[in-house]
């Protein structure tokens, strides 16, 4: 869910990156350590958001200030977070460490079937639940969203304004970091408990493309989110209640059901892609 | 873009990531640039290779190769060196690493996963002189042997716990890819659970991954939602799954070692690997040149009776009762009156896959591609 929004904002502005996958695995094992090192969960997850921020701001240094090739340098953080935190997080694959545990909301998680699933869960995943709002306010609504928005679509009027558009954008990359390290942080210190190398395994890559499939809107790219994960929660479900269905279909089955909605949710609404991100794709072409 | 690329190394922010991007983007089991092989400067010294897939802590599969590895340079001092890279991908790359690993002089290679063996008998081939032992192989060559135990016999006593310990009559097991290896665990784990509960089934979900803590999670909570109230594993990484079932208040089955700390009160027992001998024989066997014709010159499979193999402590609800009967059953596989494989069984649609008074091979057990009555899951043919 974190990674998609961050990579909406940080595309928003023109920038794509597929590091995503870095500042999610370098969120994960932050939040991870810094929770056991302090027993705050709370320092975990700044801490998760200052590494996958951190990931962000070399990628954004690299793109905006020295011209570098986005796709080549996004692929070069992805490699580069899961093999630092291979290297890093060694002394933590053993470790034990509670991390932030459920909360179930009183009443909301009295309703039956949904109430246990949906209102029983960790904070994180409620602030996931208000994000995609949030986010679509900040981004069409507020002042800051629009600035942001206008370095994505035309850097140049921003300029005009007086803002510095590379500002800007890196602005806009380094929020979309933290927030997908934020989203790395929720996977170790929230759901699974456990740190060990490469555990966020390509989400960050799926993020990439729900973004671009749901046209960078942070509505569709939240449909497509919880499609995918829905259908990874109903492949493992089907395989528990004995479906008779090769295991190799079932695992396809988020993909496939991602796409299928993406197409449907795309076709309705205006699939536009960011100026300045269209002037890339088109350039790399080339 | 290579332009880019070139600009990038110049940087020299990312020449470790772009050589892990070329060298293969299986994105499988971690970033291979963690792969070092240790530096060794041999003297007189035999010197002894091993790879493995993934971390050594992970107390899983690694982690017990791992302590392996460190028996044979313990039992042999000087005369040994012993070359360790972690996280060797199952691919061309695990070919490079060895191939490294012989210019340093390494004439005993141990790759210990079971993908290592393609890349593993290319090299073989190029160096007929030296002697590879691959953990869990199907296929030999002249200077490959496989090794391997039965660990499917620890994954029956193991069943016997569960099959004791569940009221609800129903188990979960979180597999990773439906090959033999795994396979026969399940079938092992429900008929060691049969045999102490006849009712009882094994519901299986595959994940498709060694070890991807987010789906080990989804898959164990999905199992524990439907009613299965012990949980075992075939995973590389084990402490997610036994954590959760500590959490959740289901019982735990491990793997590989003993994580019986991860669940101090829902820990039952787990199958687990003692490589240490085995390994410092092994390595000995090679060293002295005595390996062709040697008992680990094709498929070495030892078990229970030869300490290769073994069951975990058992945790604290495990009853005096269920511990006889199953140190019982323990003695007489040791004994080799017992089989955990022998009898009438039948597969999932009925038909007999191993007729009464029949004891499977390993050859015939580790060909696995059905599941027994009484488990739940799909494998695909």
């Amino acid at each position: 869910m974190y990674g998609i929004y961050g990579e909406t904002i940080t595309e928003r502005v023109g920038v794509i990156n597929l590091g995503t996958e870095g500042c999610m695995i370098a969120g994960a094992l932050a939040g991870y350590a810094f929770t056991y090192k302090s027993g705050l969960p709370f320092m975990g997850v700044l801490m998760g958001a200052l590494c996958g921020g951190l990931l962000a701001f070399i990628h954004s240094l690299l793109v905006i200030y020295r011209g570098a090739n986005q796709l080549a340098t996004g692929l070069t953080i992805m490699f580069m977070g899961v093999g630092i935190t291979a290297f890093l997080g060694i002394d933590y694959v053993s470790v034990s460490c509670k991390g932030l545990s459920p909360v179930a909301i009183p009443l909301l998680s009295q309703i039956p079937v949904l109430g246990p699933v949906v209102f029983n869960q960790d904070i994180l995943t409620y602030i996931s639940y208000i994000l995609c709002p949030l986010l679509t306010w900040f981004l069409f609504k507020s002042r800051s969203g629009l600035i942001l928005r206008a370095a994505g679509e035309d850097s140049e009027v921003l300029s005009v304004y007086g803002y510095n558009p590379k500002l800007v954008k890196m602005a806009g990359v380094i929020l979309g970091g933290m927030i997908s390290g934020i989203g790395g942080a929720q996977l170790s210190m929230a759901y699974t408990h456990t740190w060990i190398e490469n555990m966020t395994n390509g989400r960050g890559v799926v993020a990439v493309a729900l973004v671009v499939l749901a046209g960078y809107n942070p509505k569709y790219a939240m449909i497509g989110a919880y499609v995918f994960g829905g259908a990874q929660a109903l492949q493992l479900l089907l395989q528990a209640q004995g479906v008779n269905i090769s295991t190799f279909i079932l695992q396809m089955f988020p993909y496939i059901f991602t796409i299928f909605a993406l197409f449907i949710a795309a076709k309705s609404g205006k699939q536009s892609a960011p100026a300045e991100l269209k002037k890339i794709i088109e350039s790399s072409a080339n | 873009m290579r332009k880019e690329m070139k600009k990038l190394l110049g940087t020299g922010l990312a020449g470790l990531s772009v050589a892990a991007m070329l060298s293969g983007c299986t994105g499988t089991e971690g970033g291979a640039d963690t792969a070092q092989v240790s530096a060794a400067d041999n003297g007189d010294a035999a010197v002894v290779g091993f790879i493995f897939v993934g971390a050594k802590d992970d107390y899983g599969y690694n982690k017990a190769a791992y302590l392996g590895s460190l028996a044979v340079e313990e039992k042999f001092g000087d005369k040994v060196k012993v070359l360790r890279s972690e996280n060797v991908p199952e691919t061309e790359e695990a070919s490079r690493t060895l191939e490294q690993m012989i210019q340093q002089g390494a004439t005993v290679l141990f790759p210990t996963s079971y993908g290592h063996l393609y890349p593993a008998m290319d090299v073989a081939e190029k160096h007929p002189d030296l002697v590879f032992y691959h953990q869990g192989g199907l296929e030999c060559a002249d200077n490959l042997g496989t090794y391997f135990g039965t660990i499917y016999e620890p994954y029956y006593l193991a069943g016997m716990a569960a099959g004791a310990a569940t009221e609800s009559d129903k188990l979960g097991f979180v597999g990773s890819f439906p090959i033999p290896q795994v396979i026969e665990n399940i079938n092992a784990f429900e008929l060691g659970a049969k045999a102490m509960n006849p009712d009882v089934t094994t519901t299986v979900i595959f994940t498709s991954s060694w070890s991807d803590p987010a789906l080990q999670t989804s898959a164990a909570n999905s199992l524990i939602d439907s009613g299965c109230d012990v949980i075992a594993q075939h995973q590389d990484s084990t402490k997610t799954i036994i954590e959760l079932c500590e959490d959740k208040g289901v019982y735990a089955v491990g793997y590989h070692a003993d994580a019986s700390e991860l669940a101090p009160n829902m820990w039952l027992t787990a199958a687990i690997w003692k490589w240490d001998e085995l390994f410092c024989d092994m390595a000995e066997t090679a060293i002295e040149g005595k390996f062709d014709g040697s008992i680990y010159d094709g498929k070495y499979r030892a078990g229970i009776a030869e300490g290769v193999v073994d069951l975990a402590s058992f945790g604290p609800s495990v009853s005096q009762e269920t511990k006889d009967a199953i140190n019982e059953v323990k003695q007489k596989m040791i004994d080799g009156t017992f089989s955990a494989f022998s009898g009438l069984i039948k597969d999932q649609n009925g038909n007999v896959v191993c007729e009464d008074g029949h004891t499977m091979t390993v050859d015939e057990a580790e060909s696995m591609n059905y599941f027994v009555e009484g488990v739940i899951g799909t494998i695909e043919e």
